[in-house]
């Protein structure tokens, strides 16, 4: 066989498996939004959740989620970021740096549980934060820290030695080397790590169980006081997410249309999830344009 | 300017991280079963309306429930048993309100071919000794058996009030009401044991024992023998007045005739009998 | 005069300063993060260590036995807590995902990066990344009405197993190793590229030589990170495993896994109880098998590394 020919196979090989793939995703996608829109609409998005009786919403679970990604991100991507950069560019290259990265790299295989009741019996408990967004958070960010380091550090440690050479030359610091020419080279990267973080915090249930806990007292949208119990901005409130509402809704969900409203969540979080997504990469995008002055 | 928006963002942020430092004296936090958790939301959050209070009600389990209101990290520990028939668990520092009653009903996937069996045939299924549906009037299929998680309380129920102390066969464990169902709705040959609000489904049937109905009226006057209560657990020395209220509040008539019926659960005025820690059944005086 | 001189050329420059300002927070961040990890490891290993001390689980039995029931005790007065089923449970599932997963990933990191247009790649992408946020409880039950009759179909039985596990986890892990195999494709140079093309080769001779050796490092931090996310799946794989302790016979008997047996009782359990402590130790197996894994996969991409 001449290596022609191979090219050709391996050209249709990597199509067929791509469109395996695509075909078992859309099915997927097809299946959670046609079970799930049907029940869904605006008012859906917009109303209260019911415990016993049929008809409730998913107002608070929504934004809740969405709350609990703003706080965990503000938590752990400047860690990472920091920690990241570290590892890459100051760190010396020797043992102690590679148990490092492997110690990290290991604690993202522990079940979401066991980081849930570390920080339960930690945080929650030990430190009487209490089942809050707040602890919710901080195991969140256990969580996805091991990815997202690992991701920057990858990133970092990729981006040509020259760059960093070339800074130098020119009697720039090494620190400012890394802010202002290979930071922006990393953008995508980031970006990606930023992504897949957030869809875990997104589809997360069991580490929040007991962290940020499971029910949702209902919110006064009109009451902005991060003090008082009701208000949404408030970070020591217990907060049920989306994820964990379906979970719940799939276990012990006494709820009349308990079914319904499951599907109709799931469908609705995807699509958030989505648009997320969008932004994200549109986002990253843009920054990385205005940052490296790439067209 | 850069800086001040930079500082302006921090300080904005940091503004909820704040809020971390009120505590509210007018809050209960409930920790535990899974299985009570619909009830304690349900009517905490009733409670909460009326009296301004802030009533935080989370699962976790029994184990979970017990353990932190044993170490007065909760004001109260839902569970699903008698904190006695938990090993590790000193019960003397526990004050026992039992809040409901829940009725077990066994159930099958609708291929079996069975309604109706006996208490030893049950018995002898989930022992691992019959093994073939035709062998109890059925199909020609499998049994497949489907338990729940060690450690729950209904299958603690369960193997106290069927099993008699026989060791069950090995087979599937699922750690909630709703995989329970979900499987054995979607297995053929599936039989397992669920609470009487989750039974209701497309694909399950709800065996008949000795030829007596899963039905609350059935277990009110222990005809129907796989049942048990829940509980609501206070630590003595805690005694906190506001927990104790709310457990009032519970059961008083008008939460056990309104949400404890909607959700499946059996008032615990309506029995007509007791059941002890070691499963004894005692008629209740006045009947 | 002098003096001021003087001391301005010895003073620390601002760029000076600020590098050192960067290096001290960029260490305080590794240091909080290292903290942590050590303080979750210690945690874990300290538990589940309780185990064999404190409660005489005895080792050999623990890693050997397959029969799981920590609660009451064996003739020799020590609780019966074999992990054998859970541990091949465990390695059978993330191994056959990761092992149907990679290929994949790389097909679609190569697709993307390589033969798809701009706007292809745009579209591919968000679609792949969109499944890291769905909940693994829909991803169970997904599997429990899809999968699962299928495979009780193909293969008999009641459909349970590890095939069905590791084919949920598949879908799981996809979306986490193809992102990050793309992003690792897309940095290596395109002169690279245009080198081995301008040599002669083939196109598929300069993915396959050049660009696919040159990022296996991150190729394998993907893997690891997939299989991280297998091993530690709980909800998803549990509703499709047939979650019961027992030793498979082969890949469609049921079985469970280390994180889903540990998910499904520790809230049942009481703290420091013997049950409580055995669920702890799966916790301290399931990172100890990690770790080799890790190495494992690190090893074999030192071999295939670009010299």
């Amino acid at each position: 066989m001449n290596a022609k020919r191979i090219d050709k196979i391996a050209r249709y090989a990597i199509q067929t498996m791509v469109a395996i793939v695509a075909l078992i995703l859309l099915a997927l996608l097809s299946y959670i939004l046609i079970n799930g829109l049907p029940n869904a609409s605006i008012d859906f998005i917009f109303k209260p959740s019911e415990a016993i009786k049929a008809g409730g919403g998913i107002r608070d679970q929504l934004f809740n989620s969405i709350y609990l990604l703003v706080l965990s991100m503000v938590i752990s991507l400047p860690l990472a970021l920091g920690a990241g950069i570290y590892l890459a560019e100051f760190a010396p290259n020797n043992w102690l740096t590679r148990l490092v990265k492997t110690l990290i790299e290991i604690l993202s295989s522990l079940p979401s549980i066991v980081v849930g009741l570390f920080i339960y019996l930690l945080v929650v408990i030990k430190w009487q934060v209490g089942f809050s967004i707040l602890s919710g958070a901080i195991a969140l960010t256990v969580f996805n820290l091991p990815l997202l380091t690992s991701s920057i550090q990858n990133a970092f440690e990729a981006v040509d030695h020259k760059q960093l050479e070339a800074g130098l030359a020119l009697g720039m610091s090494p620190w400012k080397t890394i802010k202002g020419v290979i930071l922006p080279i990393t953008v995508p990267s980031v970006v990606m790590a930023i992504i897949l973080a957030s869809g875990r915090i997104f589809g997360e249930a069991a580490a929040l169980i007991y962290t940020s806990g499971q029910s949702a007292p209902r919110l006064d949208y009109g009451n902005l006081n991060p003090f008082s119990p009701t208000s949404p901005l408030n970070v020591m409130r217990p907060a049920e997410t989306l994820a964990v509402h379906i979970w719940k809704l799939n276990t012990e969900g006494l709820t009349a249309d308990s079914d319904a409203v499951s599907a109709a969540a799931s469908a609705v979080l995807i699509i958030v999830v989505l648009l997320f997504n969008l932004m994200a990469h549109y986002l990253g995008n843009k920054l990385e344009r205005k940052l490296t002055g790439k067209k | 300017m850069k800086k001040t928006k930079i500082a302006l963002l921090l300080i904005l942020l940091l503004v909820p991280f704040l809020g971390a430092c009120s505590h509210n004296k007018n809050q209960l936090t409930i920790v535990g079963s899974t299985a009570l958790q619909p009830l304690a939301e349900e009517a905490g959050y009733q409670y909460g309306i009326k009296h301004n209070v802030t009533i935080n009600v989370q699962g976790g389990g029994t184990g979970t429930g017990l353990s932190q209101v044993s170490e007065k990290a909760v004001n109260i520990g839902n569970s699903d048993l008698f904190a006695q028939q938990k090993q590790g668990i000193d019960s003397k520092k526990l004050l026992d309100y039992k809040v409901a009653v829940v009725g077990i009903a066994v159930i099958t996937n609708s291929t079996s071919g069975v309604k109706n069996v006996t208490m030893d045939q049950l018995r002898n299924i989930f022992a691992g000794k019959i093994t073939n549906w035709k062998q109890v009037g059925g199909k020609d299929l499998p049994i497949v058996l489907i338990h729940r998680s060690k450690g729950s309380g209904t299958r603690f129920t369960f193997e106290q009030d069927v099993m008699h102390g026989q060791p069950v066969a090995g087979g599937q464990e699922q750690d909630s009401n709703g995989s329970v169902q979900k499987i054995v709705a979607a297995t053929p040959g599936a039989i397992s044991y669920l609470a009487f609000a989750y039974a209701n489904k497309k694909n399950l049937v709800k065996l008949e024992i000795d030829g007596v109905k899963p039905t609350k009226a059935n277990v009110t006057n222990n005809n129907w023998k796989i049942w048990s209560y829940e509980h609501m657990y206070l630590n003595k020395k805690a005694n906190n007045q506001l927990a104790k209220k709310f457990i009032n509040y519970i059961e008083s008539p008008k939460i056990q005739t309104s949400i404890i019926e909607e959700l499946g659960y059996i008032s615990i005025h309506q029995m007509k009998v007791s059941k002890d820690i070691n499963g004894k059944v005692h008629q209740l005086k006045g009947e | 005069m002098k003096a001021k001189a003087k001391n301005q050329l010895l003073k620390a420059s601002k760029a000076t300063k600020e590098n050192v300002i960067g290096q001290v927070i960029t260490f305080l961040c590794a240091t909080i993060i290292v903290t942590l990890t050590l303080a979750i490891i210690f945690f874990v290993a300290s538990r589940g260590i309780r185990a064999f001390v404190v409660d005489h689980i005895s080792l050999g039995q623990f890693l050997t036995g397959s029969e799981w029931n920590p609660g009451t005790k064996n003739a020799q007065g020590q609780p019966i807590a074999g992990s054998l089923p859970m541990i091949i449970g465990s390695f059978g599932v993330t191994l056959l995902a990761a092992l149907i997963a990679t290929p994949f990933s790389l097909a679609i990191g190569i697709y993307m990066t390589e033969y798809a247009s701009k706007r292809m790649r745009r579209l591919i992408q968000p679609m792949i990344e969109l499944f890291t946020g769905v909940p693994s409880v829909v991803y169970g039950f997904t599997g429990l009405m899809v999968i699962v009759p299928i495979t009780r179909k193909l293969f008999g039985g009641t459909g349970f197993g590890i095939l069905p596990g590791a084919l949920v986890l598949f879908v799981m892990i996809l979306p986490t190793i193809t992102s990050m195999v793309v992003d690792t494709l897309q940095r290596i140079p395109v002169s690279f590229r245009q080198a081995a093309l301008a040599l002669g080769a083939t196109k598929w001779q300069s993915i396959y030589l050049i660009v696919l050796r040159a990022s296996i490092p991150g190729i394998l931090t993907a893997i690891i990170f997939g299989m991280a996310r297998a091993f530690g799946e709980a909800l998803a794989v549990q509703m499709v495993i047939g979650n019961s302790p027992l030793l498979p016979t082969n890949l469609v008997s049921p079985t469970a896994t280390l994180t889903s047996q540990l998910t499904s009782q520790i809230g049942n359990t009481i703290m420091n109880s013997v049950e409580n402590d055995a669920l702890w130790a799966l916790a301290l197996v399931l990172l100890l098998m990690s770790l080799v894994f890790n190495l494992v996969a690190k090893w074999i991409g030192k071999r295939g590394e670009l010299k």
